[in-house]
């Protein structure tokens, strides 16, 4: 372990949601930090909290108590050192390809025009997706959108990614695809990843780190580190096992949402 | 090619089939005028410049009015959507506007602006800035958070956000509520213009109204001809590539 000031840091958050229903305590006193160029998944059954802390870090909420700090400053808002990945891939659809990678360039105003689209036509190519780039959104398969929006999120060159459950939505195959994608442009680019899931294997393929949520209210419930090498195969059998024991631990604390985790 | 020619023909048939009916006394040419002499009134109100001078009568009333009424109409929608307090008052006093048919304004405008240009442009302009707001604040509320989320994240903020998110993202809506807005404008000067003469300028209006006094069918059908194909021409001027636009990009249906 280094001794390099973590790159994220989130101190005693608690956030309560009211509701029509009532209360819901959505996080209960957060505790935790990621190192620069670390990859850590937020893996728990829905409703504990972890797309919560995600916006929180992203700065597009604010927690009730407790603080977060990016690079050692307090987050008191979004910031494009950290860019936000969504399930749905939230493209724009009034503007093309090309353009919707463009946006978060176009608003980092140290850039000439020129390297914007040189920025644009490299992410493009790394995502596979350079003879598309004149294409309109709805033209776009679904693992391609989640492409072009991996490729808008790394244009302006963020030192963190957060992302909510962005292959969720997509056929095994795209997905599978997708995890090398994502961690060949890790490596590469030496990204903080917080990443968000509530599929375990997805969660031991890519995270150096692995951290489980339990629900009501949102805690952190147990941690695992995978230190298998990378690239990883989803479908290796060393994978395979990181993978139960994950599960097996998710099912010890949240026996009744054992269904829904366990997939 | 073979589309442009059966609708030739379609057009060419039923002008001919007009004209005969007329030509064999089925009705009075006094009730209905054959097609030949609509013809020779709209050539020989053109040579004379009568036409064209009352189209660009018309015409200015109408663009101009539509034109403060979208630069009312699309600022106002935003601002109703954004503040409640707006919201509940003068987007109260839109939705109840829009349902009043805007040539009800003719007689106090009348009152208020005598007979002048700016009783028409209030005319036209009640017709439009109510619906193009309308369109605009629903056009506002449809859009998606998620995209306002995924432009603040990658640093977008306030008046930016505005214009460039929220205002595309709700094109689809603003378009139509800017054709709707066209279509009350362009039936309420119609209807003004017959309904009333404005000493200031003679537009089709006024043309169809005194072909109408002086039993001049001809003029009333000759000048009817001039207004529908004043409509078409602002369909596939104004609207069209607007229209092909949303098509394409957010692949709805074409138009």
């Amino acid at each position: 372990m280094t001794d390099a000031p973590p790159k994220l840091v989130v101190e005693n958050v608690s956030k309560r949601f009211r509701t029509r229903k009532g209360e819901i305590h959505a996080l209960d006193d957060i505790s935790l930090a990621v190192r620069e160029g670390e990859f850590v998944c937020l893996v728990g059954p829905s409703g504990c909290g972890k797309s919560t802390l995600l916006n929180l870090i992203a700065g597009l909420d604010f927690p009730d108590n407790g603080r977060i700090f990016a690079d050692g400053k307090p987050v008191t808002g979004p910031g494009s050192d950290r860019m936000m990945m969504f399930q749905e891939a939230a493209l724009f659809p009034w503007l093309n390809v090309f353009d919707n990678v463009m946006f978060g360039l176009k608003l980092k105003p140290h850039l000439r025009d020129k390297e914007r689209r040189e920025v644009a036509q490299y992410y493009l190519q790394l995502v596979g997706l350079e003879r598309f780039m004149h294409a309109n959104i709805h033209e776009l398969s679904g693992g391609m959108k989640q492409r072009t929006a991996l490729a808008r999120c790394l244009a302006p060159n963020p030192r963190v990614l957060l992302m909510d459950e962005p292959f969720a939505s997509l056929d095994a195959l795209t997905r599978d695809q997708l995890y090398g994608d994502l961690q060949r442009i890790c490596q590469q680019r030496k990204k903080t990843i917080v990443f968000v899931t509530h599929n375990v294997r997805e969660a031991a393929c890519l995270g150096d780190r692995v951290i489980l949520f339990s629900p009501n209210p949102g805690r952190v419930q147990e941690q695992f580190t995978v230190d298998l090498p990378r690239p990883r195969d989803i479908n290796s059998v060393a994978l395979a096992q990181h993978a139960s024991e994950i599960t097996r631990a998710l099912k010890q604390h949240l026996r009744p949402d054992l269904t829904e985790a366990a997939e | 090619m073979k589309r442009f020619l059966g609708a030739t023909l379609f057009f060419v048939l039923m002008v001919g089939l007009w004209e005969l009916c007329v030509r064999a006394g089925l009705w009075s040419p006094v009730l209905v005028p054959p097609p030949s002499s609509v013809a020779r009134y709209i050539y020989e109100s053109l040579s004379d410049g009568t036409l064209e001078q009352a189209t660009l009568v018309t015409m200015r009333r109408l663009l101009s009015g539509y034109f403060l009424g979208l630069l009312l109409g699309l600022p106002l929608g935003l601002l109703t959507a954004r503040f409640k307090v707006l919201e509940d008052t003068i987007g109260v006093v839109a939705l109840g506007l829009q349902t009043l048919p805007s040539v009800c304004w003719v007689p106090l405008a009348l009152l208020w602006f005598g007979q002048t240009e700016t009783a028409m442009l209030f005319v036209v302009i009640m017709g439009t800035v109510w619906s193009v707001l309308i369109a605009t604040d629903n056009g506002v509320r449809t859009v998606p958070p998620i995209y306002v989320r995924a432009a603040r994240t990658m640093g977008s903020r306030g008046v930016h956000t505005w214009l460039k998110v929220i205002v595309p993202a709700s094109l689809p809506f603003i378009i139509s509520g800017m054709k709707q807005g066209w279509a009350f404008a362009w039936r309420s000067l119609m209807a003004a213009e017959i309904f009333v003469t404005i000493l200031t300028g003679f537009g089709l209006g006024h043309l169809l109204h005194y072909g109408r006094e002086l039993h001049a069918m001809d003029q009333v059908a000759g000048v009817m001809l001039v207004i529908i194909l004043i409509g078409l021409l602002a369909d596939k001027i104004l609207f069209s590539p607007w229209e092909r636009f949303l098509h394409r990009r957010w692949g709805t249906a074409k138009p």
